[in-house]
């Protein structure tokens, strides 16, 4: 035994130089790498976004080419979803899960490791599957949008193989980081940390990855059988050898639906610690919260052909789906329910995270009151492939999953940095953010409304008015983030020192162990299993 | 006091999930490269095989030691556990994609090509064009090969099934002799599921053979030939790796690493084994025999 206390001396302190990243089995180094990897992603995403929105301003075709456009608009999606909201929650996930369940690391610290820097070797097939297109002979670049649906897949050039491999590396990473948060949230709580008592985040979490464990593989298969139809003769989705283009439609939207609840999620975990502690009152039904997000997941994988209600399906699948897909604004509105109730006659205060906490119950609920009109058959018949859908679904990922992780940097980077950041700076970028979001994103209702397709870099000159709103709109929006790094970068470096327990409220109801470590918490935060009273 | 007992094992700083990345990397990179013609793709393949076969022998050996030297309590072998749980229906989700796509080609999409139920109107496309599984005669051959024959479940499949049922038994018999501490039981019986799984696999590389030879059964040849390579094929990918497993596993036991209480490894192999024995199954069910 006495090799064994020999080694824990030796290696508290984190190793020098670039080992200590390229080589970490430290979850909260990787943690920062997670998040360090998403705000990057966010700036090349959100870059691309500026372009489009600047290239919308006006109609005709005037910054980039068509097929680049579109090109553009496909790789912002990807690396919104795959490049910066999972990492981000992944990230969240790796710093925190540990700390508040009270385990030493997560249960497989080396395979953690490798679902991080897959990511950068992901994203690197991805940037130069969207620069391929600049070397002659590569063929047509990718524009078929995220859902990269055949014929057109697969018709495409070189720079769809770099998509499809990137998606297999992004796959294989999800899904190790998956199994492992599920193995730590099942095998690594301490003692006196029973399921019924992880805070909301960590049940939010132990979904998510079930989720994606699920669901990931069928986007495998499904792209992998796009590869086989483009280059070794297959007859998947191409009806003259007996196969179906919609069958893709189908594989593409089993994951495509889940992934939503996978963005989604984390930050409702997110949201289940922020409001009681500003609210300084317990959660409001804890138990029934767990049992929705239950509920939601179980619904979340049988509901996915509501993105396809054009293609022609049977009657009985268009109700089964129209009904199925309405059904889930009861988990989702009882969620949110849950949140107000959780404020309603609590003592509350109104920092940063609790501001962001709050838009986000307003704005998703928008986002799911348009999503309802969308379930419905004989109304999205109308709505499909406008700016109505592009509205609907950046209010619910940007609420729902962007500020949800904005919250929770908000609320956790005392503890990770030690320091606190610059309150009234947090609170100028709230509303700068929320205003310039919904100033991009709410005309693109009416013009989507008013039958403005989607997808396409030239439009109507009726639609200008609204666009030239949603583009000043967005670079508002884009610009904004540069005060974000600016926070963040301000904090990492100094200020005023954070207590273990910077909130006040922190400790209402069902929260983590995270509280009673300090801040910064030390590089090893639990060598044994902490006593829970 | 901490104790080995108490405290979970965490793994010193490791390169290799980093040289596992540049394996991959460079691997799928090839590719792609590969499949466009560039002359570089094969290059830049054989450097990840090789980078990710370095990879298995480094990493594999870094666990052997950690677990011959006793640093994994009782917690760190659950951990294992359920993560090999986790992949296993990480697995199911993958097989049960192309499964699910060739009953939604048998039962949705090709009646309806047919002629059949309330979509039949699709008909107008290919008009006279009837609805059979194994689909021989395609809606429009132009771009693929006309199939002569399907495959039939009699003779090299049927034995097929025989050689990967009996494969589970003599596993199972081995994992027996592991509990009891009879290593020759052990080693003989995982002799015997290798032996087992390497003669389904050149049986099933004659059928392939056979199929492109004589039955014009082709990757090209339509969707029957599709969803039969797909499904085989990765099977037989997974029969490939889970031998190779059982080689490392028996290697490790005529070195005589496994007790009867702690033997992971062993059970790891034993249920990705049983996996890919039940996948084969439906395939026989569903591919080759209905």
């Amino acid at each position: 035994m006495s090799a064994v206390i020999h080694e824990d001396h030796h290696h508290e302190g984190p190793p020098a130089g670039f080992k200590r990243w390229l080589y970490s089995t430290n979850h909260k180094d990787i943690g920062t790498m997670y998040l360090i990897f998403a705000l990057v992603m966010l700036f090349i995403g959100g870059g691309m976004a500026m372009i489009i929105r600047a290239e919308l301003f006006m109609p005709g075709v005037q910054i980039v080419n068509p097929d680049l456009y579109n090109n553009l608009l496909t790789d912002h999606a990807l690396i919104m979803i795959f490049g910066m909201v999972m990492p981000a929650a992944a990230g969240m996930a790796n710093w925190m899960i540990p700390m508040m369940i009270g385990a030493p690391d997560m249960a497989l610290p080396r395979m953690n490791n490798m679902s991080f820097w897959l990511l950068p070797a992901a994203a690197i097939l991805l940037l130069s599957s969207l620069l391929v297109q600049f070397i002659p002979g590569t063929g047509v670049p990718i524009n078929t949008g995220w859902t990269l649906y055949p014929p057109l897949s697969v018709q495409t050039g070189m720079g769809m193989d770099l998509l499809i491999f990137s998606v297999h590396l992004l796959g294989i990473s999800s899904i190790m980081a998956s199994i492992n948060i599920v193995t730590t949230i099942l095998n690594m709580r301490a003692p006196g940390m029973p399921l019924m008592k992880m805070p909301l985040f960590v049940w939010a979490w132990l979904f998510t990855g079930l989720l994606l464990i699920i669901v990931m593989p069928v986007l495998a298969g499904g792209v992998t059988m796009l590869l086989f139809d483009r280059h070794f003769g297959t007859s998947f989705f191409d009806a003259a050898g007996g196969g179906d283009p919609v069958l893709f439609q189908h594989l593409f939207w089993f994951f495509g639906h889940p992934e939503v609840y996978v963005l989604l999620l984390p930050s409702i975990g997110v949201l289940g610690l922020v409001i009681p502690t500003f609210s300084r009152k317990p959660l409001f039904g804890y138990k029934p919260l767990v049992f929705f997000m239950g509920f939601l997941f179980a619904l979340g994988l049988v509901v996915w052909a509501h993105h396809q209600y054009t293609i022609g399906m049977s009657l009985g699948a268009t109700m089964y789906f129209m009904i199925g897909t309405i059904l889930i604004s009861i988990p989702v509105g009882l969620m949110l329910f849950n949140f107000i109730f959780t404020m309603w006659r609590g003592s509350m205060t109104f920092e940063t995270p609790m501001l962001f906490a709050i838009a986000i119950i307003l704005m998703f609920s928008f986002a799911g009151v348009t999503g309802v009109m969308l379930a419905v058959v004989p109304a999205d018949l109308q709505y499909h492939d406008t700016y109505f859908v592009v509205a609907h679904f950046h209010y619910a990922l940007i609420p729902g999953a962007v500020f949800g992780l904005y919250a929770g940097v908000f609320y956790w980077l005392p503890k990770w940095t030690g320091h606190m950041y610059n309150e009234k700076l947090g609170k100028i970028f709230f509303w700068w953010t929320t205003l310039s979001f919904n100033l991009t994103f709410f005309p693109q209702h009416f013009s989507g409304l008013a039958g403005m397709p989607r997808r396409i870099v030239d439009y109507n000159i009726q639609y200008i008015e609204f666009n030239q709103i949603s583009s000043i709109g967005g670079f508002l929006f884009g610009l904004s983030h540069l005060l974000f790094l600016y926070i963040i970068i301000k904090t990492v470096k100094g200020g005023e020192k954070a207590a273990d327990k910077p909130w006040e409220g922190a400790q209402i109801g069902t929260p983590g162990l995270e509280w009673t470590l300090p801040s910064p918490p030390p590089f090893h935060s639990f060598t044994t299993p902490p006593q829970i009273k | 006091m901490s104790t080995a007992e108490q405290n979970y094992f965490i793994p010193e700083p490791s390169r290799w999930p980093a040289v596992a990345v540049v394996g991959l990397f460079f691997l799928v990179l090839g590719f792609a490269l590969w499949m466009n013609g560039v002359s570089l793709g094969p290059v830049s393949t054989g450097i990840g095989l090789l980078v990710i076969i370095y990879l298995f022998f480094g990493w594999f050996g870094d666990v052997i030691d950690e677990s011959l030297t006793s640093k994994y309590n009782h917690d760190v072998d659950r951990s294992f556990r359920q993560g090999m749980f986790w992949f296993i229906t990480s697995e199911v989700s993958f097989f049960a994609t192309f499964f699910g796509c060739l009953f939604y080609f048998r039962n949705i999409s090709l009646p309806w090509l047919g002629g059949e139920g309330q979509l039949g109107v699709s008909n107008i496309l290919w008009e006279g064009f009837t609805y059979t599984w194994p689909l021989i005669n395609l809606p429009d051959v132009t771009n693929y090969t006309q199939l002569i024959e399907p495959m039939g479940a009699g003779g090299i499949p049927a034995y097929n099934t025989i050689i990967l049922l009996s494969s589970g038994v003599t596993v199972t018999w081995a994992h027996w002799g592991l509990k009891k501490g009879n290593r020759a039981q052990l080693v003989w019986g995982l002799i015997a599921t290798i032996a087992l799984g390497m003669l389904f696999f050149a049986l099933q590389a004659y059928e392939y053979y056979h199929a492109y030879a004589e039955l014009g059964l082709t990757l090209n040849s339509g969707i029957y030939g599709s969803t039969f390579y797909m499904l085989t094929g990765f099977h037989g990918f997974h029969v490939t790796m889970g031998t190779i497993m059982l080689m490392v596993i028996c290697a490790r036991s005529m070195k005589g690493h496994f007790t009867a209480e702690n033997h992971f490894a062993f059970e790891g192999v034993a249920w990705y084994w049983h996996f890919v024995d039940v996948v084969w199954l439906g395939l026989y069910l569903f591919v080759y025999w209905l």
